[in-house]
């Protein structure tokens, strides 16, 4: 059962990065590029946006600010990770490689198979296993770009489908709160909307306010 | 020799610019998160207040990255209908909820009903 749910896992990560090399193939970033992205930024939805808000024309500022913003939901995952890898003799730079691997599988998987391992080892089984997705993820990203290169438009279509329909799933069955679901639906309303104003920064318009408006919804059915 | 190698690289790699670009705007703004995590972890609460409005920024950004991919699709998904897209993720999100949130199946069955339009159309 246990290896069962880390497969479905696993193979949702490597559509996932199949359909990143994809991507990147036909927004004309080099394989290079994009297996650099996987290795330095190690984040899904920060190397979507990035490529996307680049390859539409946006500048080195506004999809930085897009990332960093985007971003901001690693911090609490570091957060509360890093403590339970923790011994008497841990300095922090030996968390430093550790604390680059967490992203959202990553953190799924320590809260579920820490427990499981004694806590001195707990950062070498980390960095093991983070080592082991992201080979296969270099592998994917290099898969999908591949494919888009060379594969009829149709097959080429179906696997930059993977993207949004594996982000909206896998985001949807992360939704824990009523926060959560409107901000995923308000979000993907907004959007359409803010983009025909043309500002350039739309999906940090629309992200930030159908967000907030969740949050508001979420604070006001509390009060009551 | 040497000119074989930068030839090979710079054919892999692209542009050194787009790589600088890759690090200003896709590897520090993420990273910096992390790394304050690494140093300040410890004094946030999980449950916070706060933490719930970031959470609810960062999905709803994700929710307008799936519209934008969607709405103005690149490349070879251009090729495809407006309305086989949209179509073809309802599929897929009706499934994802019938077989109890089964992302492997709804992701399947979105695929499925994407390439069968596309076909059906010719």
């Amino acid at each position: 059962m246990r290896s069962v749910a880390t497969t479905v896992l696993t193979l949702v990560l490597f559509a996932t990065y199949v359909g990143i090399g994809a991507l990147a193939h036909d927004s004309h970033f080099s394989l290079g590029w994009v297996l650099g992205s996987t290795v330095l930024v190690w984040a899904g939805p920060a190397q979507i946006i990035l490529i996307t808000t680049l390859g539409s024309g946006a500048t080195v500022v506004q999809a930085a600010i897009a990332v960093a913003v985007s971003a901001i939901r690693l911090f609490p995952m570091v957060v509360s990770v890093l403590p339970t890898m923790r011994t008497a003799g841990t300095k922090r730079r030996h968390l430093v490689l550790a604390a680059h691997f967490i992203a959202v599988t990553l953190w799924v998987e320590c809260h579920r198979l820490l427990p499981l391992v004694p806590r001195e080892r707990r950062i070498a089984f980390t960095h093991g296993l983070g080592c082991g997705l992201l080979f296969v993820c270099l592998v994917a990203t290099t898969v999908g770009y591949g494919l888009a290169a060379n594969l009829p438009v149709l097959f080429a279509a179906a696997i930059l489908m993977l993207t949004p329909l594996a982000f909206l799933l896998s985001t949807a069955r992360n939704c824990r709160q009523i926060s959560d679901v409107l901000a995923l639906v308000l979000g993907l309303a907004l959007y359409p909307l803010v983009a025909t104003l043309q500002t350039g920064v739309d999906i940090l318009i629309s992200g930030i306010s159908a967000g907030t408006i969740a949050y508001g919804a979420h604070w006001w059915r509390a009060r009551a | 020799m040497s000119d074989w190698l930068a030839n090979s690289l710079s054919s892999f790699f692209g542009d050194p610019h787009a790589l600088l670009v890759l690090v200003i705007a896709g590897f520090l703004p993420n990273e910096v998160w992390r790394m304050l995590g690494l140093w300040l972890g410890g004094g946030v609460d999980e449950g916070s207040e706060a933490l719930i409005w970031v959470r609810a920024v960062a999905t709803a950004i994700l929710a307008g990255v799936i519209a934008q991919i969607l709405v103005q699709p690149p490349g070879a998904l251009a090729s495809v209908p407006d309305w086989l897209r949209y179509g073809a993720v309802a599929a897929g999100f009706a499934v994802f909820m019938l077989t109890r949130r089964s992302i492997f199946a709804g992701v399947v069955s979105g695929e499925v009903a994407m390439v069968a339009g596309k076909w059906w159309l010719g």
